[in-house]
């Protein structure tokens, strides 16, 4: 791909060149009750570009077998092209080897995964488990249902009413019987972007080990596991450009190393006798029955994609289209604006209420003129009941949306006034 | 954009009909739609007519969009009056004639919300008198 379409310098950091990424989504191309369409929901899930879908098509047409087994042409190609998006995966967040990649169906499998193979067999009775407020159900049940089995104690970093996680107890939360934090870098209802560092040194202190939750990061902004030493990350291949049904887990070596396997069979074994299995290297060992290389391939292009684009490009983009939208949904008369209004620090989530419209109503008035958004709660209950809330409505952007898309929605948010307004 | 909020609806919604609670109520059910947090009760007077049970009165609260409190309001000006066997047998369809514009799949279970819970709560009614 020609990079140099797709990025224009900008100030000291290169901007996104919009309508030349929009030409690679054919998606947004298409019109909704005759109407452009104004996708303001990739938060829960992105357009994926054609040079993805190629990619991917291009296995299947020219590459396609089974990995890791056959000896023949097509599967050494199927696995030399897997291997290689995990490599790209590696670079991307800066990992130090792609042994450390795990590839699993998305980040929620991921926490899974870490709540069955290191919560069962590293925490005891009695211990505890950090996470948030804002946690994604994905970041909660889990810890909640291993809790409840094990005779842990899950305990919450609490929000500001900016809706910043309150450092401030942090102190006090973390103690010797601490074993886990896990906590969203940046959050899918709020927006809220948590400088990890400070957590991880001070849980590291206490002697707990960390899991960054990055499906809201990895997509947006630069993230570097070298820099940030969690000790695990996680997010989704399908928000980042990448297709559904693959996500990763980053982990430590001597983590992975030292965790019991999630799932069991095929792959996972170096061995297999009578008198039992001997488990395969770290990540196989972790990627039990035929992975989901295709998909994972086509998440190396997504990784080529946004590489090529520059993720602080991407992050500069988003920025500046989320100061936009704080700005001028925030003029709408009854609009409420939900989490901090600083775009430092906020990734592209906007989320508001309007009047006493309910969401759900005013994501189907939008609807009807092809704006995109999402109502509810967001998998975040917790979250709502401590912002005293049912639901929210929530804009989100990504590489491919302008300035225009935001003034679509603050056009619709009038007309779903007018049409309830009596 | 205004097809889903005819007149009637937003009607519905901003003055709904049997709208409250019935004290000393013989059926009092609630439930919500984890999705998206819509949440009705339903409180039912019985009246006998011969052998058979019909509602003689019935009310509502609840908050959630305008669908799920249109379609609960327009449900119980429908029902009253009528014997519980036969209110049991309302088919989803019905509801969603009395609403009568089209929904979306995800919209369609906003406005089944309220049929849902007065079935549920014959039926739980019926359990405890058998
Ligand atoms: C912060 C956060 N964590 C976890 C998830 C779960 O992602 P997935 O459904 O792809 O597993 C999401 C998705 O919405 C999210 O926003």
């Amino acid at each position: 791909m020609n990079d140099e379409r797709r990025t224009v310098a900008h100030g000291q950091v290169e901007s996104l060149d919009t309508r030349h990424i929009r030409a690679d989504f054919p998606i947004l191309a298409q019109q909704v009750n005759g109407k452009r369409v104004v996708f303001l929901d990739s938060a829960a899930s992105s357009q994926k570009p054609i040079q993805v879908l190629q990619a991917m098509d291009d296995v299947y047409r020219c590459a396609y077998a089974n990995v890791h087994r056959g000896v023949y042409a097509f599967s050494e190609a199927a696995t030399a092209r897997y291997d290689q998006a995990r490599e790209k995966v590696a670079r991307f967040i800066g990992a130090p080897s792609a042994e450390q990649i795990v590839f699993t169906r998305n980040a929620t499998e991921a926490l899974n995964l870490l709540a069955y193979s290191y919560g069962r067999h590293f925490l005891r009775p009695g211990d505890e488990i950090l996470i948030t407020e804002l946690e994604h159900h994905a970041n909660f049940v889990p810890w909640q249902v291993l809790a409840q089995e094990r005779g842990l104690t899950l305990r919450f970093i609490p929000i500001t009413p900016e809706g910043q996680l309150d450092l401030d107890q942090l102190d006090e939360l973390l103690t010797p019987r601490t074993k886990l934090v896990s906590f969203a870098h940046v959050s899918n209802v709020l927006g809220t972007i948590t400088d990890p560092r400070p957590i991880i040194q001070r849980a590291r202190a206490v002697g707990a080990a960390v899991i960054v939750d990055g499906s809201q990061s990895v997509p947006h902004m630069p993230v570097n596991v070298s820099q940030m030493d969690c000790d695990f990350l996680v997010f989704s291949g399908h928000k980042m450009l990448g297709p559904t049904g693959i996500g990763v887990l980053y982990g430590k070596r001597e983590l992975l190393e030292a965790m019991p396997p999630f799932l069991t069979g095929g792959d996972m074994i170096s061995a297999v006798g009578f008198d039992g299995p001997r488990w395969n290297e770290v990540p196989l060992k972790f990627e039990a029955g035929t992975p989901a290389f295709v998909e994972a391939i086509g998440l190396g292009a997504a990784v080529d994609y946004l590489s090529a684009l520059g993720m602080e490009a991407v992050r500069t983009h988003e920025r500046e289209i989320t100061a936009y939208a704080l700005e001028r949904v925030s003029e709408v008369p009854g609009a409420k604006i939900i989490g901090p209004t600083d775009p430092q620090i906020r990734g592209g989530v906007v989320t508001f209420t309007l009047d006493r419209i309910h969401p759900h109503d005013l994501a189907s008035l939008l609807d009807g003129e092809g704006v995109a958004i999402r109502a509810g709660h967001h998998c975040a209950q917790p979250l709502h009941i401590r912002l005293g809330l049912n639901a929210t409505a929530r804009a989100s952007f990504y590489i491919y949306n302008e300035r225009r898309d935001v003034d679509a929605l603050i056009e619709a948010l009038y007309k779903a006034k007018s049409v309830l307004k009596r | 954009m205004q097809d889903l909020y005819r007149e009637h609806i937003l009607d519905h919604y901003e003055n709904p009909r049997h709208h409250g609670v019935i004290e000393r109520a013989d059926i009092s059910h609630e439930e919500s739609n984890p999705l998206c947090g819509d949440r009705i009760r339903i409180d039912v007077k019985l009246g006998a007519e011969g052998d058979r049970y019909c509602i003689a009165d019935a009310a509502f609260t609840g908050d959630g969009c305008i669908i799920s409190q249109a379609a609960a309001s327009m449900l119980l000006e429908d029902v009253v009056g009528k014997p519980i066997d036969e209110v049991e047998q309302i088919e989803p369809q019905h509801v969603l004639d009395l609403v009568g514009v089209p929904l979306t799949a995800a919209r369609v279970k906003c406005a089944l919300l309220g049929l849902k819970v007065l079935k549920t709560g014959i039926k739980l009614w019926k359990l405890q008198h058998a």
